[in-house]
């Protein structure tokens, strides 16, 4: 068990290096720079800039420095939010966007596996119609319709919640609600799957057999390896949660990272870019690392090779 | 339908009299396809919504004339779904639209097409340490969020529509490639194929004239789910403002467009964002029809 982490742990090393070397150079390669802006600075001043952020020196010499700042933690100034650190703005905007992912992980969950269970139990009944009706919807109305749809009519019209905005518990209900309800959709369509797999088993009609009563079954007996899809689901559920924040911060007007990212990447604010991906990837490989975990713990079969 | 039904025969043994008689694999798919009312649903919606987008705009209004004099109208008898702020016609720019993001679907569905099926079908026929090393590069790229790459590129490298579809193609390859190769796997040991082998043929050969054409079901099964999730993800990339460029528009720059005035124009949101759900509905309702269909295990229940 530690081995296959520790293992698993050492593999995610060359893969951040990939990614962070990768996107290094390709933002250095594209025409256009931080300080290319719609007023132009004079070629003297451009080059206190440059000095200023090391920009000046050789390509390979700002490659190494980054990685060692990297190595350190340090992601290195902005280039266009002046004195501020790429650390300081991520922890500010971070925190955010993680809450934003847990509470829509927990919709994602809390709406899909009971719904993908009920499904599978109910088979071919109105239940099943209407699961998997609701699932369907929610594959195929994408959150940036979803999303000002949901404004329009609860934000605007009704009047419950506010439109936009990150202030009180109420504002956290719609993002929420938009971005996991495509992942709850998915869920329960994997479940009924998962489910309906195992429920047609021999050891399920054993334990029935037995007198087991169905609560049993169901929760004791047949969750266990029913759930095996939508814990491989969850990994990619993760990052595209966290992909998906970048369009619901923006029509919510959420100050969170995801919003962030998108700005830097117009404003070519290179260390901003840098930094966020490389905390993406890292977030992710380290969350699918668990995945893998939850995984082998749920299906012993597998084993931690 | 015949339970003695010859779909293991090669068909060449057939007469054609046989051959009308019997049900080959495929002539069984069509009618189990055809029983599947919401599959039947979603293909006729989309052939409807594919000849409007390519004949509509020849007899529509232009969807770039503007007349600032109209502004934004609600839908009425002279433009069906109403104009947006700059008076262009909406029907016409949601046509025009849908030429852009169904191109984009099928053209960045190819695309990942083939670089899936040939990864692969290399990965399952050569096997061994080739295959551990291919597939753990699967496993990892997996887990990554390359939707934001998609958008790196994007914003570095221009707007450029060549770019959004190899951009989009180079992300959604993964799951086309597992499945191949688990196919392949499967019938890489069958004894057609070792005679194949035996003949002396090239491994090209064998992998892309008998191996593919027998695990053609999956593949055209997994491509019609892959477009939706393309279109998809171009309509995301142009809602962030990061597709299509004015004044063109696909679907998702109009749903962009249509969110930032729902306030006072609600039509200019509601009408392309219903038209693009129902676009991936009729395609998710026709490849889960079509894996029904062509499955034949999963086709039992």
């Amino acid at each position: 068990m530690l081995r296959f982490i520790l293992r698993r742990l050492l593999e995610t090393i060359p893969v951040l290096f990939v990614i962070v070397t990768a996107t290094f150079f390709m933002i250095r390669f594209v025409p256009g720079g931080p300080f290319t802006a719609e007023k132009a600075v004079s070629p003297e001043t451009l080059r206190n800039l440059e000095a200023h952020y090391g920009l000046d020196k050789p390509l390979h010499r700002q490659y190494l420095d980054y990685l060692g700042n990297l190595l350190r933690g340090d992601l290195g100034p902005s280039y266009k939010y002046v004195n501020r650190t790429v650390n300081e703005i991520i922890a500010d905007s971070l925190p955010t966007s993680l809450e934003l992912g847990a509470w829509s992980l927990l919709v994602a969950l809390g709406l899909g596996l009971p719904l993908g269970i009920l499904a599978a139990v109910k088979r071919n009944t109105w239940l099943d119609y209407l699961a998997s009706s609701t699932a369907m919807i929610g594959i195929c109305v994408p959150t940036f319709v979803l999303g000002p749809l949901l404004v329009l009519l609860f934000g605007i019209h009704l009047r419950w919640v506010n439109a936009s905005g990150w202030y009180e518990p109420i504002d956290r209900v719609l993002p929420s609600l938009v971005l996991g309800f495509f992942y709850a959709a998915y869920i329960a369509r994997l479940t009924r799957g998962g489910m309906l797999d195992i429920l047609n088993q021999d050891f399920i009609r054993t334990a029935r057999a037995k007198g087991a009563s169905e609560a049993r079954v169901i929760f004791k007996h047949a969750l266990r390896g029913g759930l095996a899809p939508v814990v491989s689901f969850l990994g990619p559920a993760i990052a595209g949660i966290l992909t998906g924040s970048f369009v619901i911060e923006t029509i919510f007007q959420i100050p969170g990272l995801g919003r962030i990212f998108v700005l830097s990447a117009f404003n070519r604010d290179y260390t901003l870019v840098l930094g966020t991906v490389v905390l993406y990837a890292a977030l992710v490989v380290l969350l699918n690392l668990l995945v893998d975990i939850v995984q082998v713990w749920l299906n012993p079969k597998l084993k931690f090779e | 339908m015949l339970s003695l039904s010859p779909q293991n025969l090669p068909s060449a043994a057939l007469s054609p009299d046989d051959l009308e008689r019997g049900h080959s694999l495929w002539s069984d798919a069509w009618h189990r396809l055809r029983k599947n009312r919401l599959a039947l649903f979603g293909g006729i919606v989309l052939c409807l919504l594919t000849l409007a987008c390519l004949a509509g705009p020849l007899f529509a209004q232009s969807y770039h004339a503007q007349n600032l004099n109209l502004g934004a109208t609600a839908p009425s008898a002279d433009h069906w779904l109403g104009t947006d702020t700059l008076g262009r016609d909406l029907l016409s720019r949601i046509l025009y639209g849908g030429r852009i993001s169904l191109m984009v679907g099928l053209v960045a569905t190819f695309v990942a097409l083939t670089i899936g099926v040939t990864y692969g079908a290399i990965a399952g026929y050569v096997g061994g340490k080739l295959d551990t090393v291919m597939m753990r590069v699967v496993d990892i790229l997996y887990a990554l969020p390359f939707t934001i790459f998609v958008i790196l590129l994007m914003v570095f490298f221009g707007r450029n529509i060549l770019l959004l579809f190899l951009a989009i193609g180079a992300v959604e390859w993964l799951t086309m490639a597992r499945i191949v190769r688990g196919q392949i796997l499967s019938i890489k040991k069958m004894e057609y194929i070792e005679a194949a082998r035996s003949l002396g043929l090239s491994r090209r050969r064998i992998i892309f004239r008998h191996m593919l054409p027998n695990i053609l079901g999956p593949i055209i099964v997994y491509t019609t789910l892959t477009i939706p999730a393309v279109m998809l993800l171009e309509a995301f990339l142009s809602f962030l403002g990061l597709g299509v460029q004015p004044p063109m528009s696909s679907w998702g720059s109009l749903i962009k467009d249509g969110a930032e005035k729902m306030e006072e124009f609600p039509w200019l949101l509601i009408f392309p964002g219903a038209i693009f759900s129902l676009t991936l509905f009729s395609l998710n309702f026709l490849g889960d029809g079509l894996r029904d269909a062509l499955d034949v295990r999963s086709s039992k229940d």
